[in-house]
């Protein structure tokens, strides 16, 4: 299950995501890590030192591109300057697989750099899917769909989040980077329960998993990349392994971020999941 | 409605400039109710109203934009204050959001914008525009592209009527204000900002604040550069300026010399002598390159 066609047949195992205040530890220490998560936006520059700082990084590590920007869910075309530098990059990474958010945020050519939640119709997926399909096409790279964390719903949707994520995925014929926070804090929002998402999408599509904290506020909860991952949290990702299957897996931590060993431990508890040998679909 | 529609609707909802005091607009850009707005197409739930969960978007929008421009332009901070620089930024990003997917060209329009609204800036017009210019040159030298340079033994066999280019990194610069010092003092006090107590703070603050308002006009002619992934800005002579500028426009060396030198008061032999120290300082700084593969850029002045 963990090596399918979604993330080029690869086995990543644990992962975390190449962050600048890392960088001098990384280059000096030369820690053992699976895998690092890049930002795709953060490299797709034409030159300098971030571009530097990466190639040193690809020469002894392997490493996936994670966007934020391409906007699959935004009714506009794909912005084809966006594309052009995405393959570049993809070109100097050689990453498996490529992933970017089930979301949109732009509108007539202008951006919002948030990820802004989808009305769950079928116009909606349709248009999503169609932009995978060609994304996928131009970049020649598989890519796998985020799930997001969302604060607002709309009286447009015709169906749940997960049937919306479904009909993506199957008309696109992509994977699926399955957040398990994101569930967690959508179902605190919207008042769902996690387990009928997690036990809802089609497993064979996922080719990563991220983990994340989160923060609480009185009326809602904010998806914020900035605490420890907590247990039920770590209870749904157990159970999303238990019916999928060891799967590269990636610790966020994007903000008040603490010391590489810090993140890096915090990503290697998913370890007691992963090396748990599946037993259950989902 | 359209995912189009929605789309529309609930980006111009989202990007309409919260009040004064961080909330959502009360209003929408065609005067409705923004909670009547919020409620045509935002569920509410039993702890928010659609209102409040569209206003979640809002503020992470504002609150993102605002950041980005703050951290972007910290010279123009000092000039103006906190709050003029608070003021202009709202009212800039209403009439010039994002049309980049990325967040680093968000200051990009900045310049051409507070040229034509001298009344964000008033009395310090001239030396904030002059910040901004240099503070976007800035962004453009850490990682603009950069061609393989030309070396000594390249330059011994230009002549005249060779070209050479310009690395597109670097950007060549005509202020009125000496605005380069006055960044590194800016970036200086910021960078001591974690070791020094608040009060130790609001005084090196003050200080780069009223050195600010104290600089006098001096033309200033700057190449900002970068060497080992450092940006660096570098004066130059104007008549450098000319003759990079003429390279840079793919004019052959020869007549990007005549150009530099046109109208000044140099005789032949300083010109000579001045040429030798110029192109030696350009070779052991990689500045030169190829032509061929140089795109023509719009040379900033």
């Amino acid at each position: 299950m963990p090596a399918n066609r979604f993330n080029g047949f690869t086995d990543y195992g644990i992962g975390i995501g190449l962050r600048i205040p890392h960088y001098a530890h990384i280059f000096e220490k030369k820690p053992v890590v699976d895998w690092f998560e890049i930002i795709s936006e953060n490299y797709m520059i034409d030159g300098g030192r971030p571009l530097a700082a990466l190639d040193l990084i690809l020469e002894r590590y392997r490493v996936v591109q994670h966007g934020v920007s391409t906007y699959f869910g935004s009714a506009e075309p794909l912005n084809r300057e966006h594309l052009r530098r995405l393959k570049a990059l993809v070109k100097r990474t050689n990453a498996p697989w490529l992933t970017d958010h089930l979301c949109w945020g732009s509108v007539d050519g202008t951006y919002n750099h948030d990820l802004l939640p989808m009305p769950y119709t079928f116009e909606a997926a349709e248009i999503t899917a169609r932009k995978v399909r060609e994304a996928r096409d131009f970049l020649e790279v598989p890519i796998a769909v985020e799930n997001v964390s969302s604060y607002a719903e709309f009286h447009m949707s015709e169906m749940t989040e997960w049937e919306f994520l479904t009909e993506v995925l199957e008309r696109a014929d992509c994977g699926i980077l399955l957040d398990v926070n994101n569930i967690y804090v959508s179902s605190r929002n919207h008042y769902f329960d996690p387990y009928d998402y997690l036990n809802s999408i089609p497993a064979e599509r996922v080719a990563q998993i991220h983990i994340a904290g989160h923060s609480k506020f009185q009326k809602y909860i904010l998806d914020t990349h900035d605490h420890p991952v907590i247990d039920p949290v770590w209870k749904m990702y157990e159970h999303a392994i238990r019916g999928i299957g060891p799967t590269a897996t990636l610790l966020e931590w994007d903000d008040s971020v603490p010391s590489f060993e810090e993140v890096h431990a915090e990503a290697l508890k998913a370890k007691r999941y992963i090396q748990a040998p599946a037993t259950a679909g989902l | 409605m359209t995912l189009l529609e929605l789309q529309r609707r609930m980006m111009t909802a989202v990007m309409q400039p919260l009040t004064s005091s961080g909330r959502i607009a009360p209003k929408t850009a065609d005067g409705r109710p923004m909670k009547i707005e919020a409620g045509e197409f935002i569920t509410p739930n039993s702890r928010l109203t659609s209102l409040e969960r569209l206003e979640i978007y809002s503020r992470s929008y504002w609150y993102r934009a605002l950041d980005s421009l703050y951290d972007d332009f910290p010279g123009l901070r000092a000039v103006l204050g906190q709050q003029a620089f608070h003021r202009l930024s709202r009212a800039y990003l209403a009439e010039c959001p994002s049309r980049s997917f990325t967040l680093r060209n968000l200051g990009e329009r900045l310049a051409g914008w507070l040229q034509r609204k001298p009344q964000y800036a008033r009395r310090r017009h001239a030396l904030a525009l002059d910040m901004v210019r240099l503070e976007w040159a800035h962004i453009e030298a850490f990682d603009g592209a950069a061609e393989k340079a030309l070396g000594p033994e390249d330059l011994i066999e230009l002549g005249p009527d060779l070209r050479a280019g310009l690395q597109p990194y670097i950007r060549l610069l005509e202020f009125e204000y000496p605005v380069d010092k006055l960044l590194i003092q800016v970036n200086r006090a910021s960078e001591e900002h974690e070791e020094a107590s608040n009060a130790v703070l609001r005084q090196k603050h003050n200080g780069v604040e009223q050195r600010a308002i104290r600089l006098k006009r001096e033309r200033t002619h700057l190449a900002v550069h970068r060497m080992d992934f450092t940006v660096y800005y570098r004066r130059i002579a104007a008549e450098e300026f000319r003759i990079l500028n003429a390279l840079r426009e793919g004019q052959p060396v020869g007549h990007a010399i005549q150009c530099g030198f046109e109208n000044s008061a140099a005789s032949l032999d300083e010109q000579r002598r001045l040429l030798e120290t110029w192109f030696a300082a350009w070779a052991e700084l990689g500045w030169l390159c190829p032509p061929a593969r140089v795109k023509k850029e719009r040379v900033t002045t």
